[in-house]
């Protein structure tokens, strides 16, 4: 047992490898029917700290050389898709010449972080609060408090920082209002960093908690309530079996299928609002990555920093479609 | 005669609708003794699944058990506690479900079903000889044991119901309609099978069903329900030779034959508003044989030894036909 | 039996019956209580935005039109100006009036919601359909890019695209975004589709002659409406969050105002250190209650196509 069905597994890496190809290319595409041309930015960023350049015509030349983009558009867009094989996505025009490879090397683990630590506590907390709205022997707080919760769910991760920001932060000041870490600590595994991360990065995870356990709990307390009507539920406590083991073996543990694919189809979109919560908290990570290069019009980095989250969401689309024949044996025998 | 094992006096489930209550089971009685079957037939929506949830204590808002005695080998299941009654659930009443196409759970193996009720009553998980035992009772192959349910058969998932049910060896199984989603042959066999099960191991069993047939090779005693209300009980040899209720006449003469063609007596479904019973008998707006006697209250009374009956023309229609 | 088990007996009673009164109310289940207030949260920012035009001075959007930094009426800000009749919300950090910015502002994010699920909603139903009843090559590609769309974040693309192009309509906004809310309805109605093939009444129909389109719009969709109703309001979500999160990155439409932009320059000016709550604070409420009225809707829709969810 536990063997992926090859079909099933064939079918997720064809999705995966089309979803990344067509990002990429969509990515590379749409700047390139823009009027803009980044050499000009780049020699608009020099003259305006130089007060002017000599022989401009010339440095242009030089600039799209070095970008790349004196060649043919299909040598250009090949070179790219094989460059974003390998996350080389050329300079930085902000920064020049630091590689845009080193600038997301830097960022993706704060974003990878807070990513990890919101996403999962929200799935595991909102499922786990969906089914106790359902669950017969919950305690009667359960289901009031939590539909009152639920009010936030939906309003986008960024208005909940904001507000968080304001209160907590600002106003109250229990919470440093933005940064990963303190500028007086230093970056490592000592004690003082580690408890200056999880101070900074205690808002940011909350304002992403906060609005999307909900859509969990509320996707989770539908299923719940059908499977609630199964036959297997009945025998099960026709059996005399404990509530509490329903509710995981026989309850959650089938509600919860669904709930993995919405998780899959869903994390595109979490990770989107949470690139802006890192913008408004100035998170040391993608969102802020990626702000910082809208306002340089460095395009090279916005197609870095897009394409890298794009890969992270079909990636963990595909380790979701991976791991679900484990968790659901009857996507195992058909194959899917 | 010894103490019943089961006792059911007087037992009610309503359930609630905008205009009133639906009189699902209304005032029901009976005794089942040690090692005996009864069947309890009726046509659909008589009460018959309801009564047993009760038994059960399986009844779901907006559904209750609205009144009635339940005793269990001389205890009171009505009033026990629910982690009380929790306790006696498998171990001292089984069930063997209606439609076991959805009664075992998709994700987990058989042999876990099967252990997790065993566990959970007697503190330790079956070994595997046990569970196979069990298989073997019930005639289920070995290669089972690490398959999960949307790989077995229809018939084989009934089985596995059955072995379930007796894996801890109950005083009594409810079984629901165990049969009646099978086709016919695998109908036969299953019904043969629990048969089997049940002389084995002298269980007392309540069978539900629809087809007189079945009842007839299946069951020591019937119980008659309709529109809620059990009308008629009588050991099945007295009960098709002379059934004393108008209602099981209709029944017992609906059984098709080959030798005769009949056409059919009655029409299907209860006529009346089940929220707002007839007074006097329940059967009064289609009973053939209606007077003006029927609107009084029909108790349920001894026509012979072992047959009680809820119609007070039974004697002088007795030998009538319908 | 005693005389409290038969208290106790008549008060169940009580309590069911009145369970059952209470069920009775919703026998209409589009009259759910969730639905109408949801509906009735959008339509007051609808009516904010339409009144708003004909009642208040929409000059006082321009940079300088009012004083800088007045806070709302009845409040004071941290030069102790109290808030005055003529700018009641108050006003931002480039003098402009904050109820003006609103009404101007409000209809603009529900304008490029719905325009932009209206576009996705209309290739969603034409693909699922095409999808689940040619079957076939077709649906296998249907699904395949719906399966490759899906999990792509529209607000990337988006990004990348603004920053390519600058300033960009709000009408182009909603174009763009449509390209990415058509694979959830493809996806509902294609999997509804080919259950219903299954289902007995639509094969009842087929077997007593109807055609094709007949089945489909006659049959299906009214079936359909209500998880299509909640997929419309899912993709008008999605839409205004994406487009939202455009203009607080800046790159929104730039000559009109926005909610999301106002929220944008708040942040750029430091009005959180600076307590100027109004400036942010009223926008982001504005966002706030228009995603509660859409979420109420799809609450309530779910209580229509699924009778289960609406026992209390």
């Amino acid at each position: 047992m536990g063997r992926i069905p090859r079909k099933y597994l064939i079918n997720r890496l064809i999705t995966l490898a089309l979803t990344v190809l067509i990002a990429a290319s969509m990515i590379w595409v749409i700047p390139r029917l823009s009027p803009v041309d980044p050499a000009e930015i780049a020699l608009g960023r020099m003259a305006s700290g130089a007060g002017a350049v000599a022989n401009a015509e010339e440095i242009l030349a030089q600039l799209r050389a070095q970008m790349g983009i004196d060649q043919p558009l299909i040598v250009q867009y090949f070179k790219y898709l094989k460059g974003a094989l390998v996350f080389d996505f050329g300079l930085s025009t902000a920064t020049f010449p630091t590689p845009v490879s080193a600038l997301i090397a830097q960022a993706l683990p704060w974003t990878l972080g807070l990513m990890i630590l919101s996403l999962v506590i929200t799935f595991v907390i909102g499922n786990l609060l969906g089914a106790l709205m359902v669950w017969d022997h919950s305690p009667k707080l359960a289901k009031v408090a939590i539909p009152a919760a639920m009010v936030f769910t939906s309003i986008p991760p960024i208005l909940s920082g904001l507000l968080l920001m304001w209160i907590f932060a600002a106003k109250l000041r229990w919470f440093p209002l933005t940064g990963a870490y303190g500028l007086t600590v230093d970056p490592g595994w000592n004690w003082a960093f580690v408890q200056s991360v999880l101070h900074h990065g205690f808002l940011p995870a909350m304002a992403i908690v906060i609005v999307t356990f909900g859509f969990w709990a509320l996707g989770m307390r539908g299923l719940m309530i059908t499977v609630q009507g199964e036959d297997y539920v009945k025998l099960a406590e026709a059996k005399g079996l404990k509530p509490r083991y329903i509710l995981y073996r026989y309850m959650i543990r089938n509600a919860i299928l669904p709930q993995i694919t919405a998780f899959a189809l869903k994390i595109g979109l979490l990770i989107a609002g949470q690139v802006l919560v890192e913008r408004i908290f100035a998170y040391n990570g993608m969102g802020k990555l990626l702000y910082d290069a809208i306002l340089d019009q460095d395009f090279p980095v916005i197609q870095g920093v897009s394409y890298v989250i794009i890969l992270i969401t079909a990636l963990s689309v595909f380790i979701v479609d991976l791991i679900y024949p484990f968790i659901d044996p009857r996507i195992r025998h058909e194959g899917g | 005669m010894s103490e019943p094992v089961l006792s059911v006096r007087g037992l009610k489930v309503y359930y609630a609708t905008p205009d009133g209550d639906v009189l699902a089971t209304d005032d029901i009685s009976f005794d089942l003794e040690r090692g005996e079957t009864l069947g309890l037939v009726g046509e659909s929506g008589s009460g018959k699944t309801t009564a047993t949830s009760g038994i059960l204590r399986m009844v779901s808002s907006p559904g209750r058990i609205a009144g009635g005695r339940v005793t269990l080998d001389g205890e009171d299941m009505i009033a026990l506690s629910d982690e009380e009654f929790r306790k006696r659930r498998w171990s001292k009443l089984a069930l063997i479900p209606q439609g076991a196409m959805n009664s075992l759970n998709p994700t987990m193996k058989i042999s876990a079903q099967i252990a997790d009720v065993v566990r959970t009553h007697t503190g330790a998980a079956p070994d595997r000889a046990r569970v196979l035992e069990l298989f073997q009772m019930v005639g289920l192959p070995e290669r089972i044991y690490e398959m999960y349910p949307h790989e077995l058969s229809g018939g084989m998932k009934q089985r596995v119901c059955i072995a379930m049910a007796v894996a801890l060896n109950p005083t009594v199984i409810i079984a629901d309609e165990a049969t009646s989603a099978l086709d016919v042959v695998v109908q036969r066999v299953v019904a043969q099978t629990l048969a089997k099960v049940r002389d084995a191991l002298g269980v007392s069993m309540i069978m539900i069903g629809h087809d007189m047939g079945l009842m007839a090779q299946m069951v020591d005693r019937i119980a008659v329900m309709y529109a809620g209300k059990i009308v008629e009980i009588a050991p099945v040899a007295d009960m098709f030779a002379r059934p004393g209720h108008p209602y099981s006449k209709i029944l017992i003469e609906s059984v098709p034959s080959l030798t005769e063609r009949r056409p059919m007596k009655i029409t299907e479904g209860i006529t009346h508003d089940p929220r707002n019973p007839p007074e006097g008998c329940i059967f009064q707006l289609r009973c053939p044989h209606v007077n003006d006697g029927c609107t009084k209250p029909q108790p349920m009374r001894e026509l012979r030894p072992g047959q009680t009956v809820a119609c007070h023309r039974a004697e002088e229609l007795e030998g009538a036909h319908v | 039996m005693t005389s409290t088990d038969h208290q106790a007996e008549i008060a169940a009673d009580k309590a069911a019956r009145k369970r059952a009164k209470r069920m009775k109310r919703f026998d209409n289940p589009w009259l759910n209580p969730k639905l109408i207030w949801g509906a009735g949260l959008l339509l007051a920012i609808v009516a904010l935005g339409l009144i708003g035009r004909m009642l208040w001075n929409l000059e006082l959007v321009y940079t300088g039109s009012t004083p800088l930094k007045l806070p709302p009426l009845g409040f004071e800000n941290l030069r102790k100006q109290p808030g005055v009749l003529d700018y009641p919300l108050g006003t931002d950090g480039s003098g402009r009036d904050i109820l003006a910015l609103i009404i101007m502002g409000a209809p603009n994010s529900l304008f490029v919601g719905l325009l932009a699920s209206l576009i996705g909603m209309s290739t969603g139903i034409v693909l699922g359909f095409t999808a689940g009843f040619v079957g076939g090559r077709t649906d296998d590609v249907i699904r395949v890019l719906s399966d490759v769309m899906i999990t792509i974040p529209p607000l990337l693309i988006l990004v990348v695209f603004q920053s390519a192009f600058g300033d960009v309509s709000l009408t182009m906004m909603a174009l763009l975004i449509a390209g990415f809310v058509w694979q959830s309805p493809t996806r509902l109605i294609r999997a509804q589709v080919l259950s219903m093939k299954q289902s007995g009444y639509v094969q009842m129909a087929q077997l007593s002659g109807a055609s094709t389109t007949d089945i489909m719009f006659k049959e299906m969709l009214p079936n359909l409406i209500p998880y299509l109703f909640g997929s419309f309001i899912a993709s008008v979500t999605t839409a205004i969050v994406t487009a939202v999160g455009l203009e607080v990155l800046g790159l929104g439409p730039q000559r009109i105002p926005t909610l999301g932009r106002t929220i944008y320059e708040a942040i750029n000016a430091g009005a959180l250190i600076q307590n100027l709550w109004w400036w942010w604070g009223i926008p982001t409420l504005l966002l706030a209650t228009m995603f509660i009225g859409l979420l109420l809707i799809n609450l309530g829709l779910d209580e229509v196509s699924n009778p289960r969810l609406r026992k209390a």
